[in-house]
This record gives structure tokens, sequence and C-alpha cells, in this order.
């Protein structure tokens, strides 16, 4: 457990901290560590971003039997670049009739939904924003307001297409919400807590995934299938149906408003994947084997940064690979797979999860 | 050869008014024009060999008159044959639908009356399919098409 | 539909939500509108709307001789366009009682099921992108490329050929004709169980498509519905069984025939099709005779005698007819064109009512709609 101290970013964050305060009152300092905060992550985000509309291109081309993009740059690494600029320089087109402080909110809305949620994700051993007692519930809540600004999207574009698709994705959400929701309390039942950190350390011995039995492996079965849908992606992508709605709630959207909704698309993969590795793969939490000393130690050497990415990357390439193979599903069917078999699998696996943890069944 | 005689006493007793005569491919039919729905009724309804599917239907602007063609074939034994009938009058040509026997004929009969201008009585859609309201009847033979001169010489 | 209905499209009596898809939907695969009229999700009717690409071919055709005819064929149904060249070959040989070489007829039947197959393998492609799984594409595309590399190889170009000619080829095929279009079944064999397991065996692909758009063998006759289309609704249509044309009298193969009706015994029937035509090329390309030149002899001014002619092919989507009627000049009087997509394309206002946008578009990927066919 030494070990992981080495890599932990708290002596980083205290450093600064400390020198802040050092030079200014306090209240200046806190202020100062805000807009850092704030800066570092609009950073972050618009860079994994960028970085995984790279990376959907790749994996959607090593599937298709493609090379992906492979102009721009070694290996077309700036191709998303490349497209950001084109974005940034398209003209922003508004429909006639259009409700346009509504139109002009929607992806705003959209974007800071996505963005609020990962103030709460732990990237690391002391890397985390902020750690509330209430960190998941937070994150749930806070990243289901998404759906409103899809919402305002359709319904102030003044086109069809957008209104069937921000009703669609609604009803979608909506849905959906419940088993998300659902499948997330069967890691706080396991560790007691709703603070991200909490569950976090509780996996320092193993993550839920396997400590939990098969309750918490099939959760986590259930939690990618509702997330997925939760983030409308294929095969859940009903809202933005390409061969029905055109392109669904934000058809009629250009240039850098579109950005907007596309980086908000991907950062919610990201941040649906993030929530994955926290509560069911350990976290930041190295790989660790009861008994195996010597294989748990090199496992330790490994940063804990590392950790969290590699496992995110490892759930972002499964929806990935949804996406990439499945057909889309029609929208009563999508409702049906929630109300009649996902809801009620997911209740029945709660109570199992709270004999299971009553009896004290699971792994400890 | 004996479905052959069947088929030719079959149109003198239902088609009396009918002359069949052999083409150079199929038996063809051709009827009076105010006859045609009762004719074509007669064929689908044809017991040894109901003509259930409707393979075209066209018309031919021969200047002195105008010819409906039928194709039609029995999915029973996959015979065909053509249907005829000629229309006199160039400027106000009507004939019966026979959409009300076979679908496809509504779509078919809409074309018909979209390029030779020819009206088909009780159709329940009776519009143009492909061309505006105002623009002649491309495939009879004496169009002029005012918009984009071309001279043909054959 | 009924007198009610029209006159409620036409007058916009009442307040409906109608959308159109059209005409320029990724899902119509071209310049087709549909009015659709929708109850929430749930389509109250639908009305085609044609004529956005019609050229006029039937006009053309008057001032044009034989020979440029067979031009005007390949703009129709582009992904058959030798098929439908075949027609008016056949027909034009036909009306000149000339007996094309034994060879030719190997060679033309070959290159139409390598266009069937090309073309089916293009329709799953698309198919698959309509009901949302994008991989399908890129699988059926790379496959497809082998075939218009063949076409290539011997023609010089890959889609629209033009390649047959009354009386004949416009030239001989390329050396390694028989070698390659060998090369090509044994490759496409071991392609396509990748079809299966990518799509065909897919849980939600069966939802989609299982029970969505069903039509009867009767609605397919009345219709006119042929092809693979009315054969997944049970209705025997197929030219080459029907009135076999060319060298298919002496070919050994099934119909394939659904019973079902609904998508997926579409999109079954087009599937089983391609294996089908592998049996069929496997069987002209061992047969086909390396001797014995590629035209028989013609006058290079053809003029039909008086007379009319009807010649029906099975073309990749279904029954595709030429009706020429002559008066012994060298351009035919009058020429109709039936396109098998025309008749297919009106079936759908029927299947459509009743599903929702889904299965609007799930229904109209199984009918395999080419727009160039149904304007003309």
């Amino acid at each position: 457990m030494l070990l992981l101290d080495i890599y932990s970013f708290s002596t980083l964050t205290s450093s600064i901290d400390e020198s802040l305060n050092n030079v200014m009152v306090p209240w200046l300092a806190t202020l100062t560590e805000f807009v850092l905060v704030g800066i570092v992550f609009l950073l972050f985000y618009a860079l994994l971003g960028l970085f995984l509309v790279y990376l959907e291109r790749k994996v959607c081309a090593v599937i298709q039997n493609r090379i992906g993009p492979n102009r721009v740059g070694k290996w077309g690494m700036f191709q998303t670049i490349a497209d950001l600029i084109k974005l940034l320089m398209k003209e922003l087109i508004t429909i006639k009739n259009a409700d346009k402080f509504l139109f002009n909110l929607a992806p705003f809305i959209v974007i800071i939904a996505s963005f609020m949620a990962i103030a709460a994700l732990p990237f690391a051993k002391g890397l985390q924003a902020i750690d509330l007692n209430i960190g998941i519930f937070y994150i749930i809540a806070v990243s289901s307001l998404g759906v409103v600004g899809i919402l305002i999207a359709g319904w102030s574009s003044n086109s069809k297409y957008s209104l069937i698709g921000a009703m669609r994705s609604g009803a979608q959400i909506i849905s959906y919400e419940l088993s998300v929701g659902l499948s997330v309390l069967a890691i706080v039942i396991f560790s007691g807590s709703m603070q991200i950190s909490t569950i976090v350390e509780s996996q320092a011995d193993g993550w839920w995934i396997f400590k939990g039995h098969l309750p918490a492996l099939f959760a986590f079965v259930l939690y990618l299938i509702t997330a997925t849908a939760e983030i409308n992606r294929g095969p859940f992508d009903l809202a933005e149906a390409e061969s029905e709605l055109t392109a669904g709630f934000h058809t009629e959207y250009s240039g850098i408003k579109f950005a907007f909704f596309f980086l908000a698309e991907y950062m919610n993969m990201f941040i649906v994947a993030a929530i994955a590795t926290t509560l069911f793969l350990g976290g930041w939490m190295p790989f660790h084997i009861g008994g195996w000393e010597g294989f748990n130690q090199i496992m330790d050497y490994i940063p804990s940064i590392i950790w969290f990415f590699g496992k995110t990357f490892v759930v972002i390439y499964i929806i990935m690979w949804f996406k990439w193979t499945f057909p889309r599903l029609r929208i009563d069917q999508l409702l049906n797979l929630e109300w009649k078999y996902l809801l009620p699998l997911n209740l029945i696996n709660t109570v199992i999860i709270s004999f299971v943890v009553l009896l004290g069944l699971y792994f400890k | 050869m004996e479905k052959n005689n069947k088929f030719t006493e079959f149109v003198a007793n239902a088609v009396p008014y009918g002359t069949l005569s052999q083409g150079a491919q199929f038996p063809e039919l051709t009827v009076p024009a105010g006859k045609i729905h009762e004719a074509a009724e007669a064929l689908k309804n044809y017991e040894e060999q109901p003509f259930d599917y409707l393979v075209s239907l066209t018309a031919v602007d021969h200047l002195e008159k105008i010819t409906m063609v039928y194709h039609l074939e029995s999915t029973l034994t996959h015979t065909l044959i053509v249907l005829k009938a000629d229309l006199e009058e160039r400027d106000n040509a009507k004939i019966d639908t026979v959409s009300d026997l076979w679908i496809t004929a509504e779509f078919h009969e809409r074309e018909v009356f979209d390029l030779f201008g020819i009206h088909f009585n009780n159709h329940p859609d009776m519009r143009r399919l492909f061309l505006e309201d105002d623009y002649g009847f491309p495939l009879r033979k004496d169009f002029k098409d005012d918009v984009n001169i071309i001279e043909y010489s054959n | 539909m009924s007198e009610e209905t029209i006159k409620k499209i036409i007058l916009k009596e009442d307040e409906d939500y109608i959308i159109n898809m059209g005409p320029q939907h990724p899902s119509t695969h071209g310049v087709l509108r549909l009015e659709v009229c929708l109850n929430g999700e749930r389509v109250k009717y639908m009305i085609p709307h044609i004529g956005y690409i019609h050229r006029g071919m039937e006009k053309m055709a008057e001032f044009n001789t034989y020979k440029q005819v067979i031009h005007l064929t390949d703009r129709m149904d582009y992904l058959s366009a030798h098929i439908n060249n075949e027609a008016v070959c056949l027909a034009v040989e036909n009306a000149l009682e000339v007996e094309v070489p034994e060879r030719v007829k190997y060679i033309r039947a070959i290159l139409d099921e390598l266009s069937r197959i090309a073309s089916h393998n293009l329709w799953w492609s698309a198919f698959g992108m309509d009901l949302g799984a994008l991989t399908t594409f890129f699988y059926g595309m790379r496959d497809r490329e082998k075939v218009l590399a063949i076409f290539e190889e011997s023609f010089g170009s890959r889609l629209l050929h033009s390649f047959n000619t009354p009386g004949g080829l416009m030239h001989d095929v390329h050396p390694n004709f028989r070698k390659h279009t060998m090369e090509f079944v044994k490759y496409f064999r071991k392609k396509l169980p990748d079809y299966k397991n990518l799509l065909t065996d897919n849980v939600i692909f069966h939802n989609r498509t299982k029970g969505i758009g069903v039509m009867d063998k009767e609605t397919a006759i009345n219709y006119g519905v042929t092809g693979p289309s009315g054969r997944g609704s049970g209705f025997s249509c197929d030219i080459r069984k029907v009135a076999p044309y060319g060298i298919y009298e002496k070919v050994v193969f099934r119909e394939i025939l659904y019973r079902e009706g609904d998508s997926f015994a579409r999109y079954k029937v087009r599937m089983d099709e391609m294996e089908e035509s592998l049996n069929i090329l496997e069987q002209l390309v061992s047969d086909m005779p390396e001797e014995g030149g590629f035209t028989a002899k013609m006058k290079p001014v053809i003029k039909l005698p008086e007379g009319e002619y009807f010649q029906r092919v099975e073309a990749a989507r279904g029954e595709f007819a030429v009706f020429i009627v002559s008066k012994g000049e060298k351009y035919p009087y009058r020429i109709k064109f039936r396109s098998p997509n025309f008749s297919n394309l009106f079936v759908l206002s029927k299947l459509a009512v009743g599903g929702i946008i889904a299965d609007l578009v799930a229904t109209c990927g199984s009918l395999d709609l080419v727009i160039p066919d149904i304007d003309r």
C-alpha cells in the first residue's frame, strides 16, 4: 500500500495550495484555485473530447476493415483538430421561426451538464476536484440534466425531425435513468457509501465486479446496457437515428453549436465509462490477486492514473464495439426492453444484493 | 394445343365482341374501348388460368388512333396474353380504368395519363405522376416542346 | 387508398403531422419523396412522390437507334445495367431472328449473375445502414469491389458498361475472365458466413424485420411486385424459370421462395439468391466454350421488321420487360420499359400504414428501390 503513495497527487495539489496561501489572502487563494481547476478541466475536456473522436474513428475503421484518418499528421492524429477548426469557421445557421433564445441555449445546457459531472470523478489517487459525500448521486443527477438541453434543442428548432428526435430522447433517457440508478445502487449497497473516495477505497483488495459475486457482475452488465442507452449511442441512438430522422434533435444545428452536441456526446461516453470504472472496476486501484504478493507489488508500480484511464478506455472500447456491430432498436422495442426486462431484473438484482450484503456472502 | 382451343372457346363465350389473333409472340385480344373493363374482368376471372398479374400497361400513339396495350400473365400457368383497345378520339381520349382489378394499374394508368393524356374513368386518383399540370403530353407523336426545342430528324 | 383520404391529402383538410422523407433523406436512396402522415410515430398514410429525375427515356428512345437505346437502359436500374441491356438485345435478336453464338449466351448469363450478386451485395450493405448497422456497408462494398474489378478488366467500366449489343457483345472478354470469375466464386463463398454472423443472426435485426411490412401473395400479385420482394411473399415470378431466355434453360438452379412475406423473408430471398447465383456461376464458368466468337453477324444498320416485340428478363429487382413497337425503321416507333421498381414502389404505401417510422425505413429498405428505375 505504501508504494501507491509514490504516485499520489495529493502532495502536488497540497503544495500548490500551500504556495498560493502563502502569497495571498485565503479567499483569494481559494478563488484562484477555482479558476485554475476550471481552466485545467476545460483543457482536459476539450483535449479528451478531440481524442475520443479520433479514437472512435480509428476503432470503427478497424472494425470496418478500413484505415481511418491518415492524412493530417502522423496516423491522422491531427484530423480531429482540423475538423474542429473547420467547425469553428462554419456559419451558424438559425432557422426562420426558431425560438432563438432557447435554440442558442440548448447546446450550452447539454455541454454544461456533462462538464459538471467530471468534477466529481476520481482520476487518480488524490486527483479529484470535489469529493462530495453524495458523489455518485451528484454525478447521476447532473448528467441527466443533459436531456433538458436535448428536449429544448428539439423543441426550439422548429423542425419536425428534431421534435421527434427530442421526444424519443426524452422518453428514452427518463426510462433508462431508473435502471442506471438501480445498477449504481448495487455498488452503493456493497460499499455502504455514496462518497466516491470511499467506494474506491473499499476496492483496494479486490474490485467489486470480482468481490461481489454474480450479482455484481450482473449489475455491471445491466449498467453497461443502460448507460449506453442513457448516452444515446448505438444501438440505442434513436434520438439521432440517421436513417430515420436525418440527425434527430441536432438536425438544424451547425458550426460550433453542433460541435458542442458532438463533444458532449463523446464526453458523456467518457463519464459513463469512468463511472463504470469507479464503481465496478476499482477506480484507480491496481489489479490485485489475493495471496500473490509479488504480482500485487508489480501492479502497484503502475501509476494510478494509468490504471484509471486504462480501465476507462477498455469500457469505452466496449461501448464503441456495440455501436459498430449492432443494428438500431425501434423506439417501442427500446422502451419494452427497459420496462419489461431491464427494470424488473434490476429490482430483483437489488434485492438479491441486499441479501448478499446482509448475510455477508461476498468476499471481504 | 388443347389449351389454346379451350382458351379460344372461352374468349368466344365470355368476350364475344373481341377478336382473338395469334401475334408474333403471344395471343392478342382486341376489344372495343368501351368494353375494356368487361373484357379485363372476364380474363381475370377465367377459371382455367386467371390472368391475375398485370405485367405492363401502356399506350401507343399511332397518330390515327391511340392503342392501349395490356400485357397479362396468369400466375398459374405463366401464359401471357396481350389485350388491346383502340381509342379513336385524340383530344378527349377516355377509357375505363382497370385499377379495381389490378391495383398496380392505378399507377401505370397515372403514368399513361401523364404522358399520353388519356383519361381513365372511375380512376380513384387521376393526377399526373411525373410532370406539372400544364405540361403537354410528351409521348404523343404530335408533341412539341416549346421550352427545350430540339429538332430530331429521323 | 380511398377517395376520402386522397381528398384530405389534396385539400389538407385536417391538421395532420406530415413529414417529408426526401427528396434528400438518407434512407430513400435517391430522390424519392415520401409524404408521411404521422400520429405520434405511427404512420397514418404515406404517399410517394416521384418524378424528380424523370428523363423521358421512352421519348428519347424514339429518336435513337436500337444500339443507342441500350445505353439508355443502363441508366435506369444502374445496379443491374447489364441485365437491362440484355432485354433490349434479346428483343432485337428475336425480331430479326438472329441466332447468337452459344458462347455469347454463356458470357451474358455469367455477367447477369455477377451483376445480380453485385446488386444484392450493395442492397445488403445499404439495408444494414438503414437499420443502423453501419459496418455492413463496408463489408458489402469490399466484396462488391471484386465483382466490379472483373467488370473493369473486361469492359473498362465498372457500373454502366453497355457491353451487350444486338447480336452479341461489344468485344471479347479478357483472357483472365474465366479464371477471375472462378476466383471470385471461391472468395465470395468464404465471405457469406461473415454476412450471416454480422447481420442475419442478430437478434435486434430479427426484431426489426420479422413481421414488419407483411405482404401476402395476393397483394404481391395485385400490385405487380416482382423479383426478390415478390418471391418473399411466395409469388413465383422468376423470369429465368417462368419464361427462360438465353442459356437459363440449361442451367440447374432453384427458385428461392419464402412464404412469410415480411421484410425478413425478402431479406432471406436475396441472401439465398446470392448463394444460388454462385451455383449458377460455377456451372456456367465450367461449361463456357473457349471458342465461338463474341457476336453474330449483324447488319451495320439494324431495322426491325414491322410489329410488336415484348421481352422479359429477370433483373436484380424483379421483372424488367421491354415492349418495342416497330414500323420498319431504324428507330423504334414506341418503346416501353416495364421497370420492376415502378410497381414495387407503390406497395410501400400499403405496407407502411400502421407501422412506425422505423418500420417504414425497414420496409422501404427491404423492397430495394432504385429511383432512376422508377422515374425513367
